[in-house]
């Protein structure tokens, strides 16, 4: 039985990663899971400098769910490479950047910066407001989207993988502008906006007001949309949103991603990608499937 | 540091909302310190993020930790209903816990703060002599929880906000009505008091650790929910923040911005 999958060349030992942001560079998990059992390391978003984050509370629970507004605080791209990268190599698992950026330069500048340096792919981003068109995101905006593909492709020593947001009225136009611009895949989906009010102190949980939803409570409306984006692009997709047990990763597979990533459920199980990916070799003996290639897709 | 199933072999309640719970597991209760916590999981699977609470007491030769809190939601709600047999989902040990010092102490507890002062009484006694350590409590009112289980480590004093029992006021106004003099501050409380610590050990010219509190997502460092504003960039964050979790949750009062 077969658990490996190709993303753009690369080829995963299987098909379960852990999302941006829910891992850190996988340091503070290494007493609780082994990263050798990891089809990839998703890295938290790294910036051109070192960004401080917004205040707290940066998260709030929901039902079934959690919200957060970390701000992507991340240490910038010097530290990054100094200190996360050979960390990553010790493991045999390959190792995906997430890129943040406020406008199309800072992106760029992280993302030549990488080209140098021995990681495997890159996941870009386009969630975060783009600060000189007003603070619309990247990722709202299939224009803005094909662009800042196309840009990042032409400087990027590393296939490209596009991460869209859920925020947006139709997500097939921003998987289509990404394929435009030359995406190699696509990570779906980033976080719901939402909000949370705290009736007893009357005031917002979050300092930030609003922040993104994620937990099991979004699995459906994730799982929607990568089998609507799996309709309308050929590219890759890695699908994420809720992944709790490998019956969840198997609906994104179903459903026509070609691999998944696990978020929040590090929180509260932190060996859950492991047993995610163990349980999926025991699926695919389930249903008598010699590849993962025989399931993907196939829940037209 | 690992996450597993511990049995709680005993859960009573101090006071109206404050709990007892104990817990057994050799290997947590020989490496945990004064200070440090533990993130407790809920098995309602509406509550998805581990609860952060902090040691009471620490029995490494029975192989029992103890965790003394507030219910104050749905989460703690349902650790309240557990009993001993009962299983309980516990990931630690967390967090650095105080740096045991040379010297007299003053150990100043506000509220559900008053828990970790416990361990941290019995292990500054052990080092120190029971003469060299002062434990000043702050409650709301006459329900003074655990503050008997103090006396055999500590001088105790209690300050009561409606002058209930003790001093009224908060542990600081105890502090200066008593003229209680320490060379070492060790402190855990809510967020004001421990802004009053901060100035009054500046002051006096006294160092002091206060154990902080925020939201927390992982417990272990790797979300950055739960950082403070620090004087200098944090060692591992590179910005002007430290994480509450992982490089805390105890900081030299000087490190922090409250």
């Amino acid at each position: 039985m077969n658990l490996k999958v190709k993303i753009a060349g690369v080829e995963l030992k299987n098909p379960v990663m852990t999302a941006s942001g829910t891992f850190g560079s996988g340091q503070e998990y290494v007493e609780l899971t082994d990263l050798n059992r990891l089809g990839a390391v998703v890295t938290k978003g790294v910036a051109s400098k070192p960004w401080p984050g917004n205040p707290t509370p940066r998260i709030a629970e929901t039902y079934g769910g959690m919200l957060n507004a970390i701000g992507l605080q991340n240490p910038g791209i010097d530290v990054f490479v100094k200190r996360d990268i050979p960390f990553l190599k010790q493991f045999d698992t390959k190792i995906i950047v997430n890129v943040c950026g406020h406008t199309t330069e800072e992106y760029l500048e992280v993302v030549e910066r990488l080209a140098a340096e021995d990681v495997d792919l890159l996941e870009i981003n386009i969630s975060c407001p783009n600060v000189k068109e007003g603070g619309i995101a990247f990722g709202q905006d299939p224009k803005a989207v094909e662009a800042i593909t196309r840009a990042v492709k032409d400087v990027a020593g590393q296939p490209v993988i596009m991460k869209l947001s859920p925020n947006v009225t139709d997500i097939t136009e921003m998987a289509r502008a990404a394929e435009a611009g030359g995406a190699d895949a696509l990570s779906m989906i980033n976080t719901l906006t939402g909000m949370k009010i705290d009736v007893h102190r009357r005031a917002f949980a979050l300092a930030n007001k609003t922040g993104g939803l994620s937990g099991p409570a979004i699995k459906p409306v994730a799982v929607r949309m990568v089998w609507q984006c799996a309709q309308a692009v050929s590219i890759p997709i890695i699908g994420m949103g809720g992944i709790r047990t490998w019956e969840d990763a198997a609906e994104f597979l179903l459903a026509g991603a070609t691999a998944v990533s696990v978020g929040t459920a590090n929180f509260f199980r932190p060996n859950a990608a492991a047993e995610i990916a163990e349980g999926l070799a025991g699926y695919l003996e389930e249903v008598g499937a010699e590849s993962i290639y025989d399931i993907i897709g196939t829940v037209r | 540091m690992r996450k597993t199933r511990v049995w709680i072999t005993a859960q009573t309640e101090l006071c109206e909302g404050i709990c007892s719970l104990w817990i057994k597991d050799a290997e947590m209760a020989r490496e945990a310190k004064p200070g440090q916590f533990l993130s407790l999981y809920c098995e309602d699977g509406s509550r998805l993020l581990p609860r952060p609470v902090s040691i009471c007491e620490i029995r490494p030769e029975e192989g029992l930790l103890r965790m003394v809190y507030r219910v104050a939601g749905a989460g703690t709600e349902e650790f309240s209903h557990l009993s001993a047999g009962d299983g309980l989902e516990v990931l630690g040990t967390l967090g650095n816990g105080y740096e045991l010092r040379e010297g007299s102490a003053l150990l100043l507890g506000g509220g559900i703060g008053i828990p970790p002062m416990l361990a941290l009484a019995k292990a500054l006694c052990e080092k120190n002599g029971k003469e060299q350590v002062t434990a000043v409590l702050g409650y709301r009112d006459a329900n003074t929880f655990l503050a008997e289980a103090f006396a055999p480590y500590a001088q105790v004093v209690i300050a009561t906000e409606d002058g209930s029992v003790g001093v009224r006021g908060n542990v600081l106004d105890a502090v200066r009505e008593k003229g209680i003099c320490a060379e070492q501050i060790y402190a855990c409380g809510p967020k004001p008091m421990l802004r009053g610590v901060k100035a009054y050990a500046r002051e006096a010219g006294l160092p002091a650790q206060i154990s902080l509190e925020e939201r927390m997502a992982c417990g272990i460092g790797a979300c950055l929910a739960c950082v403070c504003e620090s004087t200098k960039p944090g060692e591992h964050t590179h910005v002007n923040n430290v994480r509450i979790c992982k490089d805390g949750p105890v900081f030299d009062a000087e490190e922090v911005e409250l």
